[in-house]
């Protein structure tokens, strides 16, 4: 039986899976919108030469402090412990996660982390690594290392226990009438991305101790002169770090194969082929690891290797873009703000896909590697991709989460701000990449001014869009609830509650249907409600 | 339109299973038994199959806790092929490692 609380104690101590996405969002929102501002700060520095308001160790922590909290406190996190922990339940006709408290736990290792993460600031300064703490560099800096990667640990503790909670919840409570091919697109994909988050976030926990270990009583693991190997390191790193690319990215695809379709009120295309390929990139995504490593003194035979499997995992990620594309076409497109940002994602993916082949083959990353093309890259995958997902996410499952409509019009000009200053902001780094600017520099030489310039510009536009649509959906929640239960015309079972959803999920039992994009008693209620019937 | 294929029945995996004390004490026998041979491998070199060796006697140790001490060998198909997937990707990351190792 559930306790009921009251006032704070009804939060700080809920078991309400929803409720406890609530908490997530606004924590997540935080530390994202710091971290936005942080790079904002550094792309303020780089536009012009010059000291202009970092110096160069503060420089230094910054970049590592927007790293580390993009990465560990929003851009993993993120879509499922917000929208995950919102609408798993509900998308497969159940009233709770299998494990409510251990649910709630992951909250409060989430916060711990956080929170460990802002004592490593204040305490003999916050690290100057960058977020992938490489040796012997991490070992032997004076900053505080040991605080801010138990930060790290802490918080992979949390990514692992939502995950070992998705996948007990979509096999153990599905609704009865459920079936495997029956489960929606955005489910599926955090099974995917839950099993990524278990098998491989041990790893860098691990890892992340044994940097602990050594900065304290200098083993020698990663030290060649006691028997170690710093590529190891390395190897350890990139093992989780670049599956967990596709934790962030996953989720992010899943909620594009919810949203398409819907406002293109057409079935989607290839829903068994998006189903394999997020399991196929869980898996391939795990058995490329090295290509971070080009340049690291690695074997030839072991670059060829891991090239070769890098060009494979590129086949799910296309046949899932593919399959969007497909769906929109001859559909019934109804633009409203979650399918502009989706159809931003597409595109902007896409570069970041497109891009990633060029550093994931052998020749030109050697070229490349380290400059601010990867950056770029990056960018592209995580926030062109995954923060892009995140927002869409936002839009549309909003009005479902609170009952409020936001509006529009602010929304649009949001989003173009964000999408045009994002253009205007990495574009550039493309070509200084390619020109030979290595990324995590201080300073630089005379003939990349005019680009940093350019990014710094898109990036003051990207921010102003971030926070437009922030508002905008905040200052939503000052109306009288006026969303209804279906406000989009959607076919999966979080429109069949009302909005925002009472504690146990649903009041009457929810009706599955025999395949989750049917949307012929949409079209019908749309036409009918045209004809004025 | 309701319908579709029902989940199968997992229900079966919550029965309880007791081992005879007979059974367990055998089992622990047997890995005091491969701990003597751990111990005893470690005597003779075998070169290049050293670490092999050591490697299997423990997985063989790890196994018989798994399927024993642990109640896998009674457990329903989804919670085996998970524990299979968890041994198959520890097995990719450490033997991808080797195309580099090996080759250097």
């Amino acid at each position: 039986m559930k306790i009921q609380y009251k006032g704070i104690r009804s939060w700080l101590l809920t078991m309400d899976h929803k409720r406890i996405a609530i908490l997530y969002l606004f924590s997540i929102l935080f530390w994202f919108l710091l971290a936005v501002l942080i790079g904002g700060l550094l792309r303020f520095e780089l536009m012009f030469r010059g000291q202009t308001i970092l110096s160069a160790e503060l420089y230094n922590s910054a970049f590592t402090l927007h790293g580390v909290i993009m990465i560990f406190l929003f851009i993993i996190p993120g879509i499922p412990a917000i929208f995950g922990n919102f609408f798993l339940p509900i998308q497969i006709g159940t009233d709770d996660v299998y494990f409510p408290r251990l649910n709630l736990l992951s909250w409060y290792l989430y916060m711990a982390g956080g929170g460990i993460a802002i004592v490593s600031l204040f305490s003999s300064g916050f690290p100057d690594t960058g977020w992938t703490f490489y040796v012997p560099f991490s070992i032997s800096t004076k900053t505080n290392v040991s605080t801010a990667v138990f930060a790290a640990f802490v918080l992979g503790m949390a990514s692992m226990l939502t995950g070992l909670n998705f996948i007990t919840t979509i096999h153990r409570m599905r609704h009865k009438d459920m079936g495997w091919m029956q489960i929606p697109l955005f489910t599926w994909s955090l099974y995917a991305t839950s099993w990524v988050q278990l098998l491989a976030t041990p790893v860098i926990s691990i890892t992340l101790l044994l940097v602990i270990i050594e900065r304290y009583f200098n083993v020698g693991l990663f030290d060649p002169a006691k028997g170690g190997d710093p590529i190891l390191y390395q190897h350890l790193f990139w093992m989780y770090s670049h599956p967990a690319v596709y934790i962030m990215i996953l989720p992010g695809m899943g909620v594009i194969s919810e949203i398409i379709p819907v406002f293109a009120r057409k079935s989607i295309f290839g829903y068994k082929a998006i189903v394999a390929s997020s399991m196929a990139i869980a898996i391939a995504g795990s058995l490329v690891w090295a290509h971070h490593m080009y340049t690291s003194g690695m074997s030839d035979t072991a670059i060829f290797v891991f090239s070769l499997l890098t060009f494979v995992v590129a086949i799910p990620s296309a046949i899932k873009v593919f399959s969007w594309v497909s769906t929109l076409y001859k559909g019934s497109i109804q633009m409203t703000p979650p399918l502009f940002l989706a159809l931003c994602f597409i595109y902007l993916f896409s570069v970041g896909g497109l891009t990633g082949l060029v550093l994931g083959a052998v020749g030109p990353d050697i070229h490349v590697h380290d400059t601010h093309f990867v950056v770029s890259h990056f960018h592209f995958t995580m926030f062109g991709g995954t923060g892009f997902a995140f927002f869409a996410a936002l839009h549309y499952w909003w009005p479902k989460m609170f009952g409020r409509m936001y509006d529009f019009k602010k929304a649009y000009i949001g989003a173009i701000l964000l999408t045009g200053g994002f253009m205007f902001h990495y574009v550039p780094m493309f070509i200084l990449g390619l020109q030979g600017l290595p990324r995590r520099y201080f300073d630089y030489l005379p003939q990349y001014e005019t680009g940093n310039f350019y990014a710094g510009f898109g990036a003051a536009f990207m921010i102003v869009g971030i926070f437009l649509m922030v508002i905008n959906l905040l200052s939503s929640l000052k109306k009288e609830k006026d969303a209804s239960s279906d406000p989009w015309g959607g076919t999966t079972l979080e429109w069949q509650t009302p909005s925002p959803p009472p504690l146990h999920n649903f009041i009457t039992e929810p009706e599955i249907l025999a395949y989750p994009y049917d949307f012929s008693g949409v079209v019908e209620r749309y036409s009918k409600d045209d004809k004025g019937e | 339109m309701k319908g579709g294929s029902k989940r199968p029945n997992m229900e079966k995996s919550h029965q309880l299973h007791f081992l005879e004390y007979r059974t367990l004490f055998f089992i622990f026998l047997l890995l005091l038994m491969f701990t003597g041979i751990t111990v005893g491998v470690s005597y003779i070199d075998l070169g290049r199959l050293n670490v092999w060796v050591s490697l299997l006697i423990a997985s063989i140790k790890g196994s018989l806790v798994l399927l024993f001490f642990m109640h896998m060998k009674y457990e329903g198909r989804t919670l085996i092929l998970s524990f299979l997937g968890t041994i198959f990707f520890l097995f990719i990351m450490i033997s991808f490692t080797f195309w580099d190792v090996s080759f250097r």
